[in-house]
């Protein structure tokens, strides 16, 4: 019993060693990201402890920001919760991707799925865990290292409210950076790289047709009916 | 703060309902029990790489590509990015040194 028990925290351990350094970059660009949400809502004049708050029930990053121009408008809870809908839209794509990861993880699976975001969703479907390791503690560390990164910037961010003395402009250009990392990667297989240009090249087209606050949802809808439409082609 | 603490409180716990909607509803609609219908696994194969592009191009949404500075700190940087990781494979390095010169750019170079 006390073999089996300590082998189980060795598990936990090795899973933890092998997530941490897939999720750095995530590290440096939430941390900055959740600081400058933390700031920014302590400007609107919440109080310290309020943007860790935020951060920790919602966890949407870009829907967070577009929350705090929400609060200071007016109290319709309904239309928060329709604009929450579709900016957050995305995740129904990725939930999709990972049904199949995320099969047979028991208790973890429901913390897998609540935690799902841009950044999680982008590590594991590129990453695969190390042979012999459990994979669902991997994504569980990787999942709770990014959340608790995302709460952590937004606590400090919070709680410094208008303190900061160093020049961070541009320091968020970390998560630029993971993205085209994990695009690279995936560019890499030759399979990917129909789909992958298909991606960015809609996109494009949907930013120059509707603009930069309304382009995601059509870019996703045209995505979705040509990915479905080339098929066949996209399967061979 | 216009709003009392506790419709700030419902207004948070709106926008939190919203997201995890859009995060539970693939797994309630396809429960692990069952095989997946294959057009959802084809769309599990292709979804990733083409949402990595829709990212990219998200995260380029706000620079100005058409008046001063071009979108220039973007796309040099970004290049810089991609070309390090193709060479060395090292994430870190490729988001340390992409970042680092970002940051060099938009604080020293196009001001």
């Amino acid at each position: 019993m006390k073999i089996q028990r300590k082998s189980v925290r060795n598990e936990w351990a090795q899973a933890f060693l092998a997530a941490f350094p897939h999720t750095v970059p995530v590290l440096t660009g939430f941390l900055t990201l959740g600081f400058a949400f933390g700031v920014l809502m302590r400007t609107k004049g919440y109080g310290p402890l309020w943007p860790f708050f935020m951060s920790a029930v919602c966890y949407c990053g870009s829907m967070q920001f577009v929350a705090l121009t929400l609060l200071s408008t007016a109290f319709d809870p309904l239309a928060a919760f329709l604009m929450s809908l579709m900016v957050n839209a995305r995740h129904l794509f990725y939930g999709i991707a990972m049904l199949d990861k995320y099969r047979g993880l028991g208790k973890l699976r429901p913390v897998l799925i609540c935690t799902l975001c841009d950044e999680t969703f982008s590590i594991l479907s590129g990453v695969t865990p190390p042979s012999q390791m459990d994979a669902g503690k991997f994504y569980f560390c990787v999942s709770l290292l990014d959340y608790s990164y995302w709460a952590l910037g937004s606590a400090l961010g919070g709680l410094a409210g208008g303190l900061i003395t160093f020049n961070t402009k541009g320091l968020d250009f970390a998560l630029t950076a993971l993205f085209i990392v994990l695009l690279t990667d995936q560019m890499r297989e030759k399979d990917n790289r129909p789909p992958a240009l298909m991606g960015i090249g809609v996109s494009a087209l949907a930013l120059v047709v509707f603009g930069a606050s309304g382009f995601v949802l059509p870019a996703m809808a045209l995505l979705m009916l040509l990915l479905i439409a080339w098929r066949k082609p996209l399967c061979r | 703060m216009p709003l009392t603490s506790w419709q700030t409180l419902v207004m948070i716990f709106a926008v939190a309902l919203g997201a995890q909607l859009t995060r539970v509803t693939p797994f309630l609609l396809f429960p692990q029990n069952k095989p997946l219908p294959r057009m959802i696994v084809y769309l599990g194969r292709v979804l990733p790489p083409a949402m990595m592009g829709l990212l990219v191009v998200y995260c380029f949404k706000d620079a100005a590509f058409f008046s001063f500075p071009f979108a220039l700190p973007e796309l040099i940087a970004g290049a810089a990015v991609a070309a390090l990781q193709l060479w060395r494979r090292n994430v870190l390095l490729s988001i340390g040194v992409g970042t680092a010169l970002y940051m060099v750019l938009v604080q020293c170079v196009f001001v």
